[in-house]
């Protein structure tokens, strides 16, 4: 009886098989890629605002202190959003005429609000809290960045849970004293796993099982 | 379900469908199902990956001063039942009012609130509320009807007013009162009427008949060692029923607070919340009650003709009216009688005379002026309308809110003598009834959009203070009537202030400041008006008054009052199918103006756990007399008139009594109100308002569904909900425990949890539940809990995460009856969290037994594992309902609101623990006891729940938990529950042996 199957055949199963595997792998690892990607995730992607506010500028040349804008950042879950008041604070004798700044006195004029794009957009599940972070030593920049660098506000950081579990399991690896907190380009004066200890044991920062309790952040 | 075939209307939730397809589609076989499942589950892959929506942030232009976003605001307010106020605290998430809790210096809250309080603000955002001003239909301006009301002044003034009449609600408001009274002098011929179906009539002719004038009762259940409730419901019903429940629930521990455990009787003619917590309850029919009182009165020595063998009535030797009476006399002075409000101004005479005689008065119970700004028999105010408007009398009708063409009396002819009247104005949240009968039609201000005032219980006056300004243009009462005078344009804010400027002590801002604060205007309470019980013309006066009672009450009146009064002798035989029957508020819709509130729809009576409908209860001896099954249809026909009613048979309803209450089977409340229920109000005759003997009631043969939440109220012998004796844990300290096995310790297959920090647990003292469902609807506006419809409670699918179980053992005529509230107990070795596959509910370092609602895939495992039962899942996508924008708003910010397909059950708040956590950790502390404060707990009247920190051994939880009465619920299981219960002690008189006889 003759061979139904042609002997290649043998060759073209094998490469099958270990293609299939190959082919389910890569597709999972691009399926991983896609979802850890700024597509995704948004991460390092500047956003088209109303005005082309430059924090480079307001912080990084003038020197503004965050919470002259992000009021209620030590006191609230929401850091705050200027209301246009805080900006024409300034505006009205500074750069008064500015074309770039007419959406801004069209609202005081207006009375109606600026509408920002969020930048830092957390899942609706997630309850983040300034405040706890910032009062913890939790610097601004350890999740937000170089901000005095940044002409336009993008999201320095992944934003994705391993990101926050990275920090809920070792935060020795990111504290920094209380004073430097709002400090731009702060780098530790000793080594970062000693003064991390020394920070976590007088913050009296919670241990690994109660900052990755589910409900810690999610409720 | 084929409802429609009954004649009773059919739900419309049982009609609709909610959320997506409630079933497979016609048609579908199981091939194609499969299909529609690999094509579903490829779909939910690849819309893992979706992005985040862009979100916009819109920050103020001008931020107000003391706004942070995200923290919320609270507001001192009050809200009115029956025209007295309790005063709440309202939480504002940047403007909008999300939850109400009570104002702790109120005395009629005392930082409690009911579940009608908590569920006002899914009032105010009910999209069914009317939104537009009408005239015949057409939509109109404010200024329009302003200009209207100025053509009745000019044509009222000429008449000195003979043809205006306003229609009101009982008024406590001060300002309100200023403005009708300035009204009626400007138009001296105008009149000024009271309607308000659930009117306390009968207390005010009874104060009448025992004193002589009505004076405003208070009671001081603190004080008292021995209550007699005689058909009150006090412990959940009336404007002080949140403090009387909190005093109540102070006495209910021995020794705890150094006095003796206070000792309830209850007879009554319903089964209430009260009669459950009662020591002694007798059932008793309405009619009875009288009987009673008087045999009770005659044992203590008052008002019986002396040597007459009637003397003490027909229960002159019933043991248990001697057994009472005795006990009273014991506690001279710090005994308490009171009389329902819906009982006979007689007994409400006696009430007041036993408190004398016993010495009571001005120790348990104490006098005041009254509260309203006019007391009168509110039947006979609506009595004299009706006359005026079947006369020709009136040209105008204003009838600022109330639902009269709806609640009055049926015979009263309220609806066709409305037609008479020329130009008829109403003032309402709702295009109801009444505003189909009338041309014009005002969008009422919800009070938590208008500016107020109102006094409680005590007299005690409130600012009601708006959280938002109005969502529909809605004008208040003070607004409306100000159209009538010469300042049509004044605002509720210059009328409430106007009023209050001549009347606080001090510099005005400062005080006004102060009372908007504070919730109470200092010094308003009304004096205690000294009344010595010598000088009580009582004794003199009941001696005369001999049933029937009084005839200066009105005439009509009598009729019914008579009717009941009559001496057992000579009272219409109960023949085969004739009974009694009572009226009474419905314990979750009140009177039906809450009959659009889906969460009080949806909430359990706190005795049958019927939802979504009213029922006929009547007693079991009864039903199997009749041969009534619980949803049998039966037609009761009385004084003339016939209304389709379903059957429940209720153990402990007095037999050959119909019980049914007040406010449903509405026609124009809304989607949710509408065709729901049976009208008590259509067989209501003036003459019986409460009841009536003389129901006659027919089985039609037919069935009709009723949703009930707990359809099995024995517990079969297991000691779910424990109860003892006072002095039988006096004899045995460890009685309790002795009633349950607990499981070896150590033995457990389940990984332990070692502590960490905080151990958050909870105590529920079910001496002091009176289960008034007030934490049920607290959790539910706290915790964004969907209502799910009747056809879905009629599947078991009910989402509240809190439920107050109620078991009656023993007896079915008169059971033992008692409340325990369950939710998740956070066991330490939770069942549900071993069998999800998907890790969605876990254990928290501090002891919560987390639900991580996105990463739940809907297997309904752990529900299955669950042995108490306090998961809810998400069947259809009910809270669609938040979607409305205006539902929007009502929605609390710091929880989720969760998907279809979605586990979900009480967290303990944990929104709440979060927060109390972060404050601490901001002012570099621990966690104090008291910190953190569960919604239910802070709603609770009694104080029977509460919360901490089990690891802190000094906390109040800690301590009840050390108590010998405290035990695990199923803790036989080894689950370990964080929640334990506090078993109910009752103090049983030994007189009367065992407790509660039949």
């Amino acid at each position: 009886m003759a061979q139904i199957f042609h002997r290649s055949t043998n060759f073209l199963s094998r490469v099958s098989i270990f293609g299939a595997i190959f082919f389910l792998a890569i597709l999972l690892w691009l399926f991983y890629d896609l979802e850890a990607s700024p597509y995704t995730t948004q991460q390092t992607i500047a956003r088209e605002q109303p005005v082309q506010f430059s924090h480079a500028h307001h912080v990084g040349a003038i020197g503004i202190d965050c919470r002259y804008c992000h009021t209620s950042v030590e006191k609230a879950a929401f850091a705050g959003i200027p209301p246009t008041k805080t900006c024409m604070n300034c505006h009205s004798q500074i750069w008064a005429q500015s074309p770039y700044l007419e959406p801004v006195r069209e609202s005081f004029r207006t009375d109606k609000s600026l509408e920002w794009t969020r930048v830092h957009d957390l899942p609706d599940f997630v309850y983040f809290d300034h405040s706890i972070h910032v009062n913890k030593g939790v610097g601004c920049e350890t999740c937000h960045g170089r901000v005095d660098q940044m002409p336009l506000m993008y999201q320095a950081s992944s934003l994705q849970m391993k990101w926050c579990l990275d920090c809920h399991r070792h935060p020795e690896k990111y504290l920094r004293p209380k004073e430097e907190v709002f400090t731009m380009g702060w780098r530790p004066p000793i080594e970062q796993a000693v003064l991390g200890e020394r920070l976590k044991r007088e913050y009296h920062i919670r241990d690994e099982i109660v900052l990755t309790s589910c409900s810690t952040c999610h409720r | 379900m084929k409802k429609s075939s009954v004649g009773l209307p059919v739900h419309p939730s049982s009609t609709t469908k909610i959320g997506h397809a409630a079933g497979l589609p016609e048609g579908l076989d199981r091939r194609e199902l499969f299909k529609f499942m690999g094509a579903s589950l490829a779909l939910a892959g690849v819309t893992a990956c979706t992005r985040q929506p862009t979100e916009k942030i819109v920050p103020y232009v001008r931020q107000p001063e003391e706004i942070v976003p995200g923290k919320p605001l609270f507001f001192a307010t009050a809200m009115t039942m029956g025209g007295l106020a309790t005063g709440l605290l309202v939480e504002s998430q940047m403007g909008r009012p999300t939850k109400v809790e009570g104002n702790p210096l109120h005395p009629a809250s005392l930082g409690a609130t009911d579940a009608f309080a908590q569920a006002s603000v899914l009032s105010l955002y009910d999209p069914d509320r009317s939104q537009t001003l009408l005239d015949l239909g057409e939509i109109r301006p404010w200024s329009a009807f302003l200009g209207e009301m100025r053509l009745v002044l000019e044509e009222e003034r000429s008449r000195r007013g003979a043809g205006l009449r306003i229609l009101t609600e009982t008024v406590s408001s001060p300002t309100l009162a200023r403005q009708l009274t300035e009204l009626l002098a400007a138009l001296p011929e105008a009149r000024w009427h009271q309607w308000e179906a659930a009117a306390p009539d009968n207390a005010r002719a009874g104060a009448v008949l025992a004193i002589g004038s009505p004076v405003n009762v208070i009671p001081h259940v603190d004080a008292a060692d021995v209550i007699l409730s005689l058909d009150a419901d006090f412990l959940t019903c009336g404007p002080a029923h949140v403090r009387l429940a909190r005093d109540f629930a102070a006495r209910r521990h021995a020794g705890s607070s150094g006095a003796e455990m206070n000792r309830l009787y209850v007879v009554e003619s319903t089964m209430t919340a009260t009669g459950a917590k009662a020591d002694h309850r007798r059932p008793l029919k309405a009619s009875e009650i009288e009987p009673f009182a008087r045999s009770v009165a005659a044992a203590v020595g008052l008002g019986a003709p002396s040597g007459s063998a009637e003397a003490g009535g027909p229960f002159a030797a019933d043991r248990f009216a001697r057994a009472v009476a005795a006990d009273l006399q014991r506690h001279r002075g710090r005994g308490l009688v009171l009389a329902g409000d819906h009982q006979t101004p007689a007994v409400h005479a006696l009430a007041h005379a036993l408190n004398g005689m016993l010495g009571n008065t001005g120790w348990t119970v104490v006098y005041t002026e009254p509260i309203e700004a006019r007391p009168e028999i509110e039947l006979e105010s609506l009595r004299a309308l009706v006359a005026d408007l079947g006369a020709g009398k009136v040209r105008t009708l204003l009838i600022l809110g109330g639902n009269p063409v709806f609640n009055a009396p049926a015979d009263l002819g309220f609806r066709a003598a409305l037609g008479k009247v020329a130009r008829r104005v109403h003032l309402s949240l709702e295009n109801d009834e009444t505003s189909e009968e009338c041309q014009w039609h005002v969008p009422e201000a919800h009070f938590l959009e208008a500016w107020s005032d109102a006094r409680a219980f005590d007299g005690t006056a409130s600012i009601v203070q708006p959280l938002i300004a109005p969502l529909y243009g809605g004008k208040s009462a003070h607004e409306v009537l100000a159209a009538l005078s010469d300042q049509p344009e004044q605002s509720g804010y210059e009328l409430v202030r106007a009023t209050w400027k001549t009347r606080m002590a001090g510099e005005f801002e400062t005080a006004w400041r102060r009372a908007l604060h504070d919730g109470v205007i200092p010094g308003t309470a009304l004096p205690v008006r000294a009344m010595a019980t010598a000088s009580l013309p009582i004794e003199t006066r009941l001696a005369t008054v001999e049933a029937p009672v009084s005839k200066t009450l009105s005439a009509g009146r009598e009729t019914g009052a008579a009717a009941v009064a009559r001496p057992a002798a000579e009272r219409v035989q109960t023949g085969a199918e004739t009974l009694e029957i009572t009226f009474r508020p419905d314990p979750t819709i009140h009177d039906g103006r809450f009959a659009n509130n889906g969460w009080l729809q949806e909430l359990p009576k706190p005795i049958t756990k019927v939802t979504w409908d009213n029922v006929a209860a009547i007693s079991p001896a009864t039903a199997q007399r009749l041969g009534i099954r619980n949803e049998d249809v039966l037609e009761l026909s009385f004084s003339g008139r016939r209304v389709r009613a379903p059957a429940w048979v209720v153990p402990g309803h007095p037999d050959d009594s119909v019980g049914v209450t007040l406010g449903y089977g509405r026609t124009k409340a809304g989607h949710f109100g509408s065709r729901a229920g049976f009208d008590a109000y259509s067989i209501r005759p003036a003459a019986a308002l409460w009841q009536g003997a003389g129901v006659e009631v027919r089985k039609t043969g037919e069935k009709y569904p009723i949703a009930v939440t707990q359809s099995h109220h024995a517990m079969e012998g297991r000691n779910l909900a424990r109860t003892a004796a006072v002095e039988e844990i006096r004899r045995e300290p460890e009685a309790i425990a002795k009633m349950g096995e607990e499981p070896p310790p150590g033995l457990s297959l389940y990984p332990p949890h070692p502590a960490h920090g905080y151990a958050w647990g909870m105590a529920i003292d079910l001496s002091s539940c009176v289960g008034c469902n007030a934490c049920v609807v607290a959790c539910t506006a706290e915790n964004n809990v969907p209502i799910v419809g009747k056809d879905q409670v009629v599947r078991g699918r009910e989402m509240q995460w809190l439920r107050i179980d109620h078991y009656a053992d023993g007896d079915a005529a008169n059971p033992r009856h008692i409340f325990q509230p369950v939710a998740c107990v956070h066991c330490e070795n939770a069942p549900c969290e071993l069998v999800c596959p998907t890790a969605a509910t876990v254990h928290s370092a501090e002891g919560l037994n987390d639900m991580i609602y996105n990463r739940c895939v809907g297997t309904r495992y752990c529900s299955n594992n669950c042995p108490y039962k306090v998961r809810r899942f998400n069947f259809y996508h009910y809270s669609t309902q938040f979607r409305a924008p205006s539902m929007r708003m009502l929605a609390n910010p710091d929880v989720t609101v969760r998907w279809r397909g979605v586990m979900e059950k009480c967290t303990y708040c944990v929104q709440r623990i979060s927060e109390g956590k972060i404050r601490s950790e901001l002012e570099n502390r621990t966690v104090r006891d008291g910190d953190i404060v569960t919604a239910c707990q802070q709603a609770c009247p009694a104080g029977a729940i509460v919360f901490g920190d089990i690891a802190d051994r000094e906390s109040r939880v800690s301590k009840m938990r050390r108590s010998n009465l405290s035990y695990g619920l199923l803790a036989e299981l080894g689950t370990r529950p964080r929640t334990e219960y506090l078993a109910a002690l009752t103090n049983p008189n030994p007189e009367l042996g065992e407790a509660r006889p039949a």
